[in-house]
């Protein structure tokens, strides 16, 4: 008898690539063959497809007693080979089988918070009991006192993984110790860095460990109700989180007396509504109360006066997510790995130009050239690196010459960067670091809340001046009045969006002034990227006369007959450069 | 108690005082745009930033609460560097038109602005531009001037518990709104207008009558209920041109929508100056002497006639406890009836 | 409309809910905030109307108008900039011959909106059109998208 398993990856970048088609095959092809196999969904981490791997995706891991093969860029119509040649006569089907790059990804990597993410079925509360799981919370709960529980996290080092990197183990200290009648523990799960989906996966794909972190911290502090703020552009995550806490509640894990310890503590799911300063605690906090979501002064901090004035401990999803293992493996365990301030490890969005883009767990402390071209592959269409932009909007970007800075909280703040939550966007030469400058101004721009003028009409500002240099409008003094403002900004400004708004104008000046110049001195954009510094020609010779781009051209700006070469008329051409993206000839060239 | 250093200077205060009370309490002057003694803290206008030893950052003096043993700068290069950008910031989303504007000389950004000098401005850019005029009666609600301090927002929900108006919107797009943005609608009391530190909000009435050149300021009662709130008339030309209230009356700077913008009655045509008396159906202007003489005789007349009690008195809520008090003693002991009450309504 | 604003109040009531759930009930239900739903719950809760229109201007959630009848998000995360998303969403605004500050056609046929970053990254550009993720966009393609909509109202017409 053999024992058949087909794991399909069915997040949204699984299902965008047709995941659920090729389930839907494997289904139907099992069937047809008579086989008793069970096709069950894999783990996936949710738009990024499993195992972070999502470039690769649809990826297929079929499991024939024990003997896991993995496929890549599995479409509907390989299916049935795949079912014919390898379930059914035991020959894996070499030429769909992932390659090196499939294998250097995970090798490369080092697996903590997402060591069960991708091999178990995230919506199966057994699975996840079958990989050890609740079994922390039930030590914790049965033998620990809060306050051991507390010193346990505080010897792993464990520090917060949304971007601040304050020891959990001190949080969850001084709130254990406050006295109030109610406590609150929030699971800050609104991932609002552009680039960022760290969080998403990890409850996407377990979504359980994050339950038992949130329980565990409960006990530490003493919380008797729990909240998990989500971002709600994150439909399949939400709706996993609450079948999760369903089958929590159903088997005891959460409600009264918590697996007969005496202990009462449930958590509700608090959906988020499209605001990324919600990220920020006191806006969160007065989030959850229903309100716009404005930050508040600190002190007091939400560790004294939270959520309903009442004392509040607010930790990420990865940060949680590492509780359970920390429980189980020991502090020790956790501590042996990481530098020395920064302990564990860290997972990263690894995305923008690069090979194997997709989601990373590597030990704090790796250099960031191991994590780009080891687990990454290095740049897509092997362009040259230019830049990896890390801490989203809060964040910097690090060049080339300091890829070998180690990737921990100390050092990347010491190279004018952050880890931030997490997000690390590769840029190659053909991004314009003016317009990666511009771009997280208009973010923040959007997304800050208004309340204090640094941030509402400092941001603003700042956009305004890089817009000009992008437009070649740019002047002298351009770049020293966005560095003294930007300085200003950040020393003024009420929360840690506006404190933190500059930092991608400072750090690409810092690094790449000589762009800046250009734009402005010239009225260049060295990398091509800048509308107004551009435009786009056909080259006579190269061009074919298809059509193509006259078809696609939405401002109808390109003439010519067939067969014949085509011209664009560069004053009704509005430079969107579909043109240059359907010509199979590369006969549209842009400057 | 808790006990501070403000540029040296110790400061004993409550427990709870924040460092900007504590400060003003000790006579240091720090610049604010949206603290106000009646409101809770918000932290938004960024002006009120010290420095206190031991803090990576500056703070908002006005959410800072004092603690024992902090030492406080209210003041350094920095620090005035911080202010002075903040208020550029600021002014390059203002129409500073200052010489049309009816607040000026009252206008604390302007004041500000004055203070620190800021004649030109490094920052330049869009500005926010509302076409829409709000139409209510009283208000005007000139939004490209605000300053988004949220006074208005606070003083309406923690004083006045109405609610009219709530923060819309967020960043550079942020604005006071209505629901809906239609137009006011609420009880007017304007207590939004007097605490609007700039021309946002402003009296309909105020226009062009005169600010500060030729108009007196003239301390009052108001006349409308027996309250006694205390108001400023802002007299010129004999006209009153403005109604504001002072902060140390009884009624701590809140009045109602009468005695703020119910004034134009004072200068009105068609307001009665002399007593009249109706003869052959037409009213007469005529003496107080004459008018009281007629009524004690009217009176008289009734009650020898139909005795006291086919006599009542009904007084009002706009007098004062003292002049009801002289009322009922005038019914009860000169007419001799108990048929006396008040409308106690406004 | 009050039949489906009042079985929205009864839901409200019996859980631990606030005025973005109410608002997030009502754009879910109707597609946007309508003026009708926050007069309803500020006087049957005793909210003043001004904190629902706080709420709803400030989370990009909600919307004050009605949208177009197909949706196209365009993903604005870091990923998909890079990838040239801004291009193609001009290309879009031409195709859908969006007015100026506009995101939804004069027929009400089409909403285009920029959000920040979907959490797709590895296949930027993101493109979301009536909920199906299209990943690894390009312009071409999404044209044909927009255009085969547009052919299959005048058929229906």
């Amino acid at each position: 008898m053999h024992n058949i398993l087909v794991k399909v990856c069915m997040g949204t970048g699984g299902i965008a690539a047709g995941g659920d088609e090729v389930l839907a095959a494997f289904n139907k092809e099992i069937a047809e063959a008579g086989i008793t196999a069970s096709v069950e969904k894999k783990c996936s981490t949710h738009q990024v497809g499993c195992r972070g791997l999502c470039a690769k995706d649809v990826l297929v891991d079929v499991i024939i007693n024990d003997r896991k093969v993995t496929y890549q860029h599995v479409r509907p119509e390989m299916v049935s080979r795949i079912v014919k040649e390898h379930i059914l006569e035991n020959v894996p089907v070499a030429e769909l089988v992932a390659g090196d790059d499939y294998h250097n990804f995970h090798d490369k990597q080092f697996k903590v918070v997402l060591s069960d993410c991708g091999s178990i079925d995230p919506e199966d509360i057994d699975a996840y009991i079958a990989v050890e799981g609740y079994t922390s919370a039930q030590k914790v709960l049965g033998s620990m006192s809060p306050e051991e529980t507390t010193d346990l996290i505080k010897r792993s080092g464990l520090r917060g993984r949304g971007g601040a990197g304050f020891p959990t183990g001190t949080k969850w200290e001084i709130a254990g110790k406050q006295v109030s009648d109610r406590k609150y523990i929030i699971c800050n799960a609104d991932e609002g860095d552009p680039g960022a989906f760290m969080d998403r996966s990890v409850i996407e794909g377990n979504p359980h460990a994050v339950i038992e972190g949130m329980i565990i911290g409960a006990y530490a502090i003493g919380a008797y109700k729990g909240y998990v703020y989500i971002r709600a552009e994150y439909p399949l995550a939400v709706e996993r989180l609450r079948k999760a806490l369903d089958d929590a509640r159903r088997r005891n894990f959460l409600g009264k007396s918590i697996m007969g310890s005496g202990f009462d503590f449930d958590i509700l799911v608090k959906l988020g509504a499209g605001a990324f300063v919600c990220g920020e605690e006191t806006a969160l906090i007065a989030s959850i109360e229903g309100q716009r979501g404005m930050p508040r002064a600190k002190p007091p901090f939400p560790v004294y006066q939270g959520l309903w004035g009442k004392p509040t401990v607010i930790n990420n999803v990865e940060t949680l997510a590492n509780v359970s293992y920390i429980v189980r493996k020991g502090a020790e365990w956790f501590a042996s790995f990481g530098t020395e301030k920064s302990k564990g490890t860290k997972v990263f969005a690894l995305t923008g130009k690069i090979k194997n883009s997709g989601l990373i767990e590597v030990p704090m402390g790796i250099p960031l050239r191991q994590i780009i071209y080891d687990i990454g592959g290095g740049i897509e269409g092997d362009r040259q690196f230019k830049a990896v932009q890390t801490g989203g909007p809060s964040g910097g970007c690090i060049p080339a010459d300091l890829l070998d800075t180690p990737v921990d909280f100390e050092s990347l703040a010491k190279v004018g960067s952050i880890v931030g939550s997490g997000g690390m966007v590769v840029l190659d030469e053909t991004d314009c670091m003016v317009n990666i400058a511009k771009f997280f101004l208009e973010f923040t721009r959007g997304e800050s809340c208004g309340k204090c003028v640094p941030c509402r009409i400092g941001t603003k500002r700042l956009l305004e001046i890089l817009e000009r240099i992008t437009k070649g409008e740019g002047r002298p003094g351009d770049i020293e009045l966005l560095e003294n403002m930007s300085v200003d900004i950040k020393m003024a400004s009420l929360c840690g969006l506006g404190q933190t708004a500059p930092n991608p104008v400072l750090s690409t000046i810092k690094y790449f002034r000589h762009e800046y110049e250009a734009h402005i001195n010239d009225k260049k954009c060295p990398a091509g990227v800048c509308r107004d510094l551009l435009t786009y020609m056909v080259l006579p010779d190269a061009c074919k006369g298809c059509g193509a781009c006259l078809r696609a051209c939405p401002a109808k700006a390109i003439t010519g007959e067939k067969k014949k070469p085509h011209a664009i008329d560069p004053s009704v051409c509005i430079k969107c450069g579909a043109c240059f993206d359907v010509c199979k000839f590369k006969a549209v060239k842009k400057e | 108690m808790v006990t501070l250093k403000i540029n040296n200077i110790e400061a004993v205060v409550p427990e709870g005082t924040t460092v900007l009370e504590a400060a003003r309490k000790a006579g240091i002057y720090i610049p604010a745009l949206c603290q106000h003694p009646k409101l809770t803290p918000f932290g938004g206008c960024r002006l009120c930033l010290v420095e206190i030893k031991g803090m990576p950052r500056p703070v908002t003096s006005c959410t800072t609460p004092a603690a024992e043993g902090m030492e406080v700068a209210t003041t350094s290069p920095v620090i005035e560097r911080l202010r002075r950008t903040v208020l550029e910031l600021i002014l390059s989303d203002h129409p500073n038109d200052c010489m049309v504007c009816e607040q000026a000389g009252s206008c604390t950004l302007q004041e500000l602005a004055y203070e620190y000098g800021i004649r030109e401005n490094r920052f330049e850019g869009e500005r926010r531009k509302y076409a829409r005029k709000d139409g209510n009666p009283f208000i005007e609600r000139d939004l490209e001037k605000c300053i988004m301090c949220g006074r208005c927002v606070k003083i309406c929900d923690e004083v006045q518990g109405v609610e009219a108006i709530e923060f819309g919107y967020r960043g550079f797009d942020a604005k006071i709104c209505t629901p809906f943005e239609e137009d006011l609608d609420c009880e007017f009391c304007g207590q939004c207008v007097s605490v609007c530190p700039t021309g946002a909000l402003t009296g309909k009435l105020w226009s062009k009558k005169g600010r500060q050149l030729g108009v007196r300021e003239v301390d009052s009662t108001c006349p409308y209920c027996g309250t006694g709130c205390m108001l400023t008339y802002h007299v010129k030309d004999n006209e009153i041109v403005r109604v504001t209230s002072k902060e140390d009356g009884l009624n701590e700077g809140l009045l109602c929508v009468k005695g703020r913008f119910a004034y134009k009655y004072v200068n009105s045509p068609d307001r009665l100056r002399k007593p009249l008396i109706k003869k052959d159906g037409v009213f007469v202007e005529t003496s107080w002497d004459d008018a009281l003489d007629l009524i004690a005789d009217k009176l008289k007349e009734v009650k020898a006639e139909h005795g006291p009690d086919a006599i009542a008195g009904l007084s009002s809520a706009r007098c004062t406890n003292e002049e009801n008090y002289a009322f009922q003693k005038f019914i009860r002991a000169a007419i001799g009836t108990n048929n006396v009450d008040h409308c106690a309504r406004l | 409309m009050k039949e489906k604003l009042n079985k929205i109040l009864q839901e409200y009531k019996t859980k631990e809910a606030n005025i973005i759930y109410l608002l997030q009930e009502t754009e879910e239900v109707f597609g946007y905030i309508p003026r009708e739903a926050v007069d309803y719950f500020a006087e049957e809760l005793s909210i003043a109307p001004s904190r629902f229109y706080g709420v709803a201007t400030f989370y990009a959630q909600f919307h004050l108008n009605p949208r177009g009848k197909h949706v196209i998000t365009a993903c604005c995360g870091t990923a998909c900039h890079v990838k040239g998303s801004e291009r193609l969403i001009n290309g879009l605004r031409m195709e859908l011959g969006l007015a100026e500050g506009h995101e939804t056609t004069a027929d009400m046929e089409f909403t285009l909106e920029k959000v920040n970053c979907v959490g797709a990254c590895s296949i930027a550009p993101v493109f979301i059109i009536n909920k199906k993720v299209y990943g690894k966009s390009t312009s071409d393609r999404l044209i044909k998208e927009v255009r085969s909509m547009k052919e299959a109202k005048q058929a229906d017409a």
